[in-house]
Parts: C-alpha cells; structure tokens; sequence
C-alpha cells in the first residue's frame, strides 16, 4: 500500500497552507547570519531537516522528560562542582548550621553542607539535581515501558532498544554514584553494602573489593572514585549513547499509533518548524519549571538531617533512591541458608543473587527481548506502526508479570517501614513477598492476558455493532429496539487494522511433506513453535468487511422488552459465533 | 510450487509463504479524517485571545527571572518561616526556587500554548522508506570493499591480517594492567584481622571510657570500640589517623550486652563472656550494616539493613533473614577491673567473601 488515500479536508488545509507561506513572505531571503554560515559550511543544505515530521502522542512525551532531565542534571551538576568537594579526608565542620559545628567528617560531607547552608541558592541547585536525577529514572522507566507495550522495539529498532536498555542500567549507576557521594550516614551504609555485595562475588570479590576501594572499607579513595565516575566517565559514555539514541529516532523517523491515513509506509504529523521546536522547546522549559517547582517546595536527601557517615552507626529504615530498591529488596528477600562453604571456599548467592546476578540480569534480558520475539513470530519485517498493547496480549501480559516481579522486589525494600507503618510483622511480610514473587507474575500474566483477549472482544462488538444510539424504534409488529449507529470509517479503523499474529504452526505450512512424510523438527525448531504457541494461541482476530456485513443481517437483534427472549436467544447465539475467540485448543 | 522443486525434494526447503485465506477480506485505510479548523483559526477574536494568552505567559516568565534577580539580592538567605502545607522551611530557599519556577514554566507553557493555538496543526505527511540499501547501493558497497580489500593485498598475504588482529587486539592489555594493578592493594590476610588484641580495653563509643563489669546492666546494650580509636586517647600525636579509626569502626565495632547467665544456651559463649556479660562484633555477616538494633525483651540483634536477625543468648545465631553466619564472639574478661578483649576475633568479621571458607 504505497498510495495513502488523504482526507480531502486534509488536501485543502495543505494547499491553503501552502498559499499563506507564499503570500506572506512573496521572496523569502535568509538571515545575514545563516548566508555568512552557509558560505562557511554549507548550512542551508541541511535545512531540510526543519521540514522532518513528528508525529503527536502523549506518550511519545516520556522519553522526553528523560531526554530534559538528563539535560537539567547536567547543568546543575555542572553548577555542584564547582563548590563540591570530593575528599574523604577528614575536617572539623565550621560552617553555619549548628547542630555539626565542631563534628568531624568528611571534606565531601563539609562541603555538601556548604552547597546547602552557605552557598546562596546552592540548595535550590541542589535539590534540582536530585529530583532531576528522580525524574531522569522515571521518565527513562516509563519511556521503556512504552517502547515496550507498544512494540516500538521491533525491527528495524532493534538496536536502538539496545542502546536504551544501556542507557538505563547507567541512569541507575550513575545515579547511585552520585548520591553516594555526600558521604553521609545513609549513603555511606549504602557504599557498605556495596562493598559487602561486591565481595561475596565468586573467586574474585576480595580482589574486586580491594581494588575498587583502593583497600580495606572505607579507605578514602571511594569518594574520589565515585565522583570521577560520577561527573566524568558515566556522563560521557551517557551523553554519547544518548546522541545515538537519538540520531537513530532521526534516522528511522519516530513511530506512530496507527490511524486513519498513518501506515507503516509514512510519518503522520507535524513538521519540526515550527510547530514541533515550540512544541518540544517548550516542553523542555516545563519540565525544568516542574522540577524548579517541586525542588523548591519538597525537600529531597537531606543530609544534614543523617550526619556525617560513621561505619559503626546506622539508621532505622535506611533505603536506597527508589530505583534501587529492587536490588536491596532482592537482598532482604534472598534467605540465608543459601549460603555455604564447600572445598575451603565460601559461596553466598543470596547475596551475588540479589546484587551481582540481578542487576545485569535484570537489563540482558530486557535487551535480548526483541530478539527473542523477532525469533518466536519469524516476523523479519519492518515495523513503524505501533501495536495497541490489547493486541499483543502475552508480550503485553510478559511485560506486566515482569514489572509485578520488579514491584514486589521494590516492595520488599520497604519492608521495616511497612511493618511499623501497618502494625504487621516484618518476617511475616517478607515471607509473604517470598511467595509473592513467585505467585504474582502468574497471576498478572493470566489476568492482563484476559484483560487483552476482552478488551479485542469489546473492540469487535463495537466495529460489528456499533454505538448505541439511545433512538428507540417500533418496527411494524410491535417489537422495540434500540437503533446502534455504526462507526464510521476513521474511529473503525482504529480497531481493525491490526494483523492477529498466527503461531507458526498455522503460518509455516504443514508439518508434512507433499508425501505426508513429516517433516524433521529440530529440537530448537520445536521449541520456536512451542513458544509461538504460547504467544498466539489465544487470539482475537479482527472484524472483516465480510463479517461486518453478516452482522447487519442480524439488524433487529437489538430488540428491547416486546421481543426480549428473541432478542436475547440471538444475542447469545451471535456471541458464539463472533466472539472471534480462536484457540487452537478448541478447534 | 514449480514443477522442478516437486522432481528434486529438498528436506529442509523453506515452507512456500503462507498466504493469508482472508488476506483480501480487509477494511481499507480511509486516509486521514477531514481537518476540523480550530476556533483560532476560524475566529479572529479566538486567535487574538491566544495571542494575549501566550504574550502574558512570556511576560510572567519575564517577571519571574527578574523576581529570582531581585529576590538574590534582596531576601536574607537566613529568612525562615512556616508556610502554609510545606511546614517550616527555608523562605529564601522556597522564594528562588518558585521564581526560577515561574520563569521556566512560563516559556515552556507559552510555547506549547503558541504551538497548539496558533501555529498550523494540520497533519503533514512524510513517506518512509525501507531501511535495507538498495541492490546496486549493496553492490557497490561489496565493491569498495572487497576492492580495499584487495588492494591492501589482504587476499594474497594472510599474515598481514593475522598479525595486525593480534596486534590490535592486545596493545590495550598494558593499559589496562596498569589501571588493574594499580587500583589497590591484594587483600591478603587484611580481613582476617580486626584491631582487637590482647588486653585491649573495650571503651563506650562515642564517650571512650573504659567499662567496668557494673557498668553494663541487665538489657541495655553498649556501643564498644577498640582502646585507642575512640575518644581522648584517639587525639594524641601517636594516636590512630582518621583513616585508621574509620577502618577500626567499620571492622573492630562491638555490641556489649549482659545477659542472664541462665538465659545463654551454648557454654562457649559463657565462657567468652563475663557473668553473662557478652561482646558481638556489630558487623552483619550478610553485607556489613552494623547491627544495631537490639530488642532486649526477647534479645533479638536486627539488622536495620536487611533484617538479618540474630538470637544473642544463642551465640548470635541467625533466626531470620538473609545473613548465614552468626556474629562472631569477641572474648573478653576482666582486668584491673576493666572489660578487656582476650584475644582478636576467633573468625574473620562482616560479609562472607570467597576465601573465607
């Protein structure tokens, strides 16, 4: 389908369009300045790209608000060096708040609270960074998930989503470095805890611990580590992949939701001049007005409130920044009698599990998704119309269970201040998240899976029945109904325009030859075609035209009280045959 | 199929392409749906309106920077009030950041608002290619290749590639070795010791006075650290650098408790103690929090990390949670009337790591 057949409302707007430009600017001339460039670089060539269509979604704006808090970090982080102090060595606290005058403590501590207490507006920059640094994660976590539902993944992007799951394992790094470097109670009992998960690593943790921490904990190297991690090393690697990130969004043009007039052959939406600069420009400047806003009024780490890091001190209810806590709450849920010595040497996956496993774990299988599906649906094709979540039910069921198994993680993290807060035992409670992360996904999978498969079904009724009008009509014998309108051709296509994937045991032809000799199967193959079984075995096909026009001979079906029982008895025998179920269990 | 592949059967040739029966029976793309012009772009009235909106927007955003300069200048940064919702805060702090607010949010809503009134929103449509070159382009690309290739005369000497491949591939190991070696020392027995020696007094964290047997009483819980890391005695010239007693607290801190001698089940732990008086090192052994939750009725030791928790009248056992080992027992006895350490812990302190065994 290459020809998009264009609304003819669309057709005028475009020529008027066009007119008002010429009429308005009958000889356009460029700028002083872009005629000194272009003669010095060529510049005007690349102007086409002001041209480059965007096509509008609000939750095209997710990533977005990733891409402008990664920019807010930047700024303010840049602001924090320039008074930040990234020693360990130790200083008696002179500054203006009280309660640590005369304190020992770190030149990283000090100096925190100088940003904070002495350095005018340094607070404001402070807290910027941090919830910036919040809203960095959410905003990434969310973009994912979007990605995800949607499909947006999928050939050709496949490397992009790469790139991204990358980008969001060193969001969480670096954010973990870099509220680690106040050096105060509470960051410091994180660092111990990463020196403790890091040792419990097969063969080489002693070493790895010794050499990241230049020796026994704490040392005072672990700071100065940090920190160049922190503003230098991440950051690069950060900026770098994100500017692929988004050359690839360029390059491929973003996706869109499918639509009346979008198809996988073009971009339905508006160009980047004007309309998306001011668009994204000035959603950027929302985003930093947000987080000025919420920095001023909400007060975030307030490390003058834990004091100074002492390894022998520790607060009640000490978590991590929200987006560790899966990780911690791994480490609070893994038992004990994992642990074991065996051969002279000491194995501790409850811990290794929970921090080392996990963590990479966590972001391989994300990345390595795309391809898994890619291999089950033996779809090479390329994809620029996004799935509606309701029609990819077990992807979208897969990725709710995932996040119901990251959830309970993240819930175990909390799980002192769940216990004080509700009166409950804490052993209980983690216990109860044990089994949870165990039952949970089962249950979301199965009940988002249903929740798809109805969704579709509801989608069908209304293509095949359409809207009620609330016009009730008598039809010459007395029998009442209610009239329902039909959709008309754009809200249908919405509904209708999606592929019902089949599993390969349908798609791949049948498994004998021509002699009805069976074919050979490899153990691999076999494999595919179960998992592909999984995936599109319960499915929902949609409406056909043909189906459509069978439904409209069942026209007075929707008789009220005069013909009730009728009208129910053809209801439900309708039911039956276009519930458009197909499993092939039961067939 | 054609007649040919029927005559020569191949095993393994891919199933011909499944067509779809109702491929035809499909609804067709309508195209896009009749544009509905805006009230700006119909009503004159409408679209001055937006323009007024989007103006005053950009005049509050100007207002705000001004009122961030001013407000700099101006507020005494030591200026504390209780606002109404937020509590008590810093005015100063709240003034610069609602400022700094308002002068960010009023660009960006001015923007979008600008965007959404009174710039164009019809829809423009771009085409999409597929992401695959073309023949010729890959073609051509084999060429310039295999032409490189060639003419680097790769095809007629292999020796070339393979040394040139070995050699890229290893001149970045003396970098890195550098880096590696020169990370941090090997840790050799360094986690097998405390600070903890012989007649060493235990002394009350942060005060650093010695303890007497008296001293502790029936359920309350001491915070010890080692003679000579912590109060007066750590200042003096000879005394421990602050990096010695940061490295004493994270691996020499103790838990001193006394219990009823009849409550304790295991003799060892007894006799390491003093009439039931018993030194544990606050260290957890699953990643190193200092335990530091004691529960005296039931003389539970938790950790507020991960909530290992540990029985104390049985020789700090786990009970639960994600900790194996039991906190290790530091020996102690009395001397001139002191608690004093008999000796270094019998095992390694803290987190499990591979060599401990």
């Amino acid at each position: 389908m290459t020809t998009i057949p264009q609304g003819a409302g669309a057709v005028r707007d475009q020529s008027e369009a066009a007119t008002e430009t010429t009429a308005d600017a009958a000889d356009p001339k460029l700028p002083p300045p872009v005629v000194w460039a272009d003669e010095r670089l060529g510049v005007a060539k690349g102007f086409g790209l002001f041209k480059k269509v965007f096509p509008d979604h609000w939750s095209f704006l997710l990533g977005e608000i990733a891409m402008y808090s990664l920019i807010i970090c930047l700024i303010t982080g840049t602001f924090l060096t320039f008074w930040f102090v990234p020693s360990m060595g130790h200083v008696i606290y002179d500054g203006s708040f009280v309660p640590l005058k005369g304190v020992g403590m770190s030149e990283a501590y000090a100096s925190t609270l100088n940003i904070s207490f002495d350095i005018k507006g340094g607070l404001l920059i402070r807290q910027l960074h941090h919830w910036a640094a919040l809203l960095f994660i959410v905003g990434i976590a969310l973009h994912v998930a979007r990605v995800f539902f949607t499909g947006a993944f999928r050939k050709p992007r496949e490397i992009n989503w790469v790139i991204g799951t990358v980008l969001s394992l060193l969001a969480c790094i670096e954010g973990f470095a870099g509220y680690s470097l106040p050096d105060d109670l509470l960051s410091g009992t994180g660092i111990r805890a990463m020196n403790g998960f890091m040792s419990s690593a097969p063969v080489i943790g002693t070493y790895l611990t010794f050499f990241v921490f230049g020796g026994q904990f704490p040392g005072e190297l672990i700071i100065p580590r940090l920190y160049i991690a922190h503003v230098l090393l991440l950051p690069a690697i950060l900026v770098g992949l994100f500017a692929v990130h988004i050359f690839l969004v360029f390059w491929h043009k973003h996706t869109q939701y499918p639509g009346p007039g979008r198809t996988n052959n073009n971009v339905v939406g508006f160009p980047l001049l004007p309309v998306y600069t001011a668009k994204a420009g000035g959603f950027f400047f929302i985003v930093f007005g947000v987080t000025a806003l919420i920095a001023a009024v909400v007060t975030i780490n307030p490390v003058w409130a834990y004091g100074p890091y002492d390894p022998g001190q520790v607060t009640a209810g000490s978590q991590p920044d929200f987006y560790m806590w899966f990780s911690d709450g791994a480490l609070r849920l893994l038992p004990g009698w994992m642990e074991f010595s065996i051969f002279g040497v000491t194995f501790s996956p409850q811990i290794f599990l929970g921090s080392l496993v996990l963590l990479p774990l966590v972001w391989i299988i994300l990345g390595a998704y795309p391809f898994v599906e890619q291999w089950i649906t033996g779809d090479k094709r390329e994809h620029h119309l996004l799935d509606r979540p309701r029609n990819a039910p077990v992807r979208t069921a897969v990725g709710a269970a995932a996040i119901s198994m990251y959830l309970v993680l993240a819930v175990a993290t909390i799980n002192d201040i769940i216990a004080i807060k509700l009166h409950l035992s804490i052993n209980d409670i983690t216990v109860a998240l044990r089994v949870l992360f165990f039952i949970l996904p089962v249950i979301v999978f199965m009940v988002v899976k249903r929740l798809c498969l109805s969704l579709q079904r509801a989608d069908r009724e209304l293509v095949l029945h359409g809207t009620e009008s609330g016009r009730i009509m008598r039809t010459p014998e007395g029998r009442f109904y209610e009239v329902h309108e039909e959709l008309n051709e754009f809200d249908r296509w919405h509904l209708v325009q999606h592929e019902a994937q089949r599993p390969l045991s349908l798609t791949a032809g049948p498994d004998t030859d021509e002699y009805g000799v069976e074919r050979p199967v490899g153990p691999l193959e076999s494999m595919r075609r179960k998992l592909s079984e999984f995936y599109f075995k319960d499915r929902i096909e949609p409406v056909t035209p043909s189906e459509l026009a069978a439904a409209h001979h069942h026209g007075e079906a929707e008789a009220l009280p005069g013909g009730q029982a009728r009208a129910i008895k053809e209801s439900v025998e309708r039911a039956d045959e276009t519930a458009g179920l197909r499993s092939d269990d039961r067939t | 199929m054609s007649e040919d592949q029927i005559a020569v059967h191949d095993p393994h040739a891919k199933p011909a392409t499944y067509v779809e029966p109702e491929a035809a029976d499909r609804f067709e793309n309508p195209g896009l749906p009749p544009h509905r012009p805006r009230r700006a772009d119909v009503d004159d009235d409408a679209a001055k309106r937006a323009e007024r909106q989007v103006t005053t927007l950009f005049g509050l955003s100007i207002l705000g920077t001004l009122g961030f300069i001013v407000a700099y200048f101006l507020v005494d940064p030591e200026l504390r009030a209780s606002v109404l919702v937020i509590g008590y805060v810093n005015l100063y702090h709240v003034i610069l950041g609602l400022t700094l607010a308002m002068s960010l949010l009023g660009i960006g809503l001015g923007a979008v608002h600008w965007a959404k009134t009174i710039m164009p929103d019809t829809e423009v449509v771009e085409e999409r290619h597929l992401q695959a070159s073309d023949e010729e382009a890959r073609n051509e690309a084999a060429g310039v290749l295999s032409q490189g290739y060639r003419s680097a005369q790769l095809h007629r000497r292999p020796m070339l590639l393979l040394t040139a491949g070995g050699a890229l591939g290893l001149f970045a190991l003396p970098l890195a070795l550098q880096v590696a070696g020169g990370l941090g020392p090997l840790p050799g027995d360094a986690l097998e010791h405390t600070v903890w020696r012989k007649g060493m007094r235990l002394m009350i964290d942060p005060s650093g006075t010695p303890i007497t047997p008296e001293m502790v009483s029936q359920g309350s819980v001491i915070h010890v650290l080692p003679e000579g890391f912590v109060g007066e005695s750590s200042h003096g010239e000879d005394g421990p650098s602050a990096l010695e007693i940061m490295e004493a607290k994270a691996n020499s801190s103790v838990l001193l408790v006394r219990l009823n001698p009849e409550q304790i089940k295991s003799q060892k732990q007894r006799d390491w103690g003093v009439d039931g008086i018993v030194a544990y090192s606050k260290i957890c052994t699953h990643v190193g929090c200092p335990v530091a939750l004691y529960e005296r009725q039931t003389h539970h030791l938790l950790c507020p990390c991960h909530q290992s928790t540990f029985d104390m009248t049985d020789d700090c056992k786990v009970i639960f949670g994600p900790a194996k080992r039991p906190l290790p027992q530091l020996p102690i006895t009395v001397e001139d009337g002191y608690l004093v350490a008999v000796d270094d812990f019998a095992e390694p302190i803290g987190p499990s790591y591979w060599e401990r065994g």
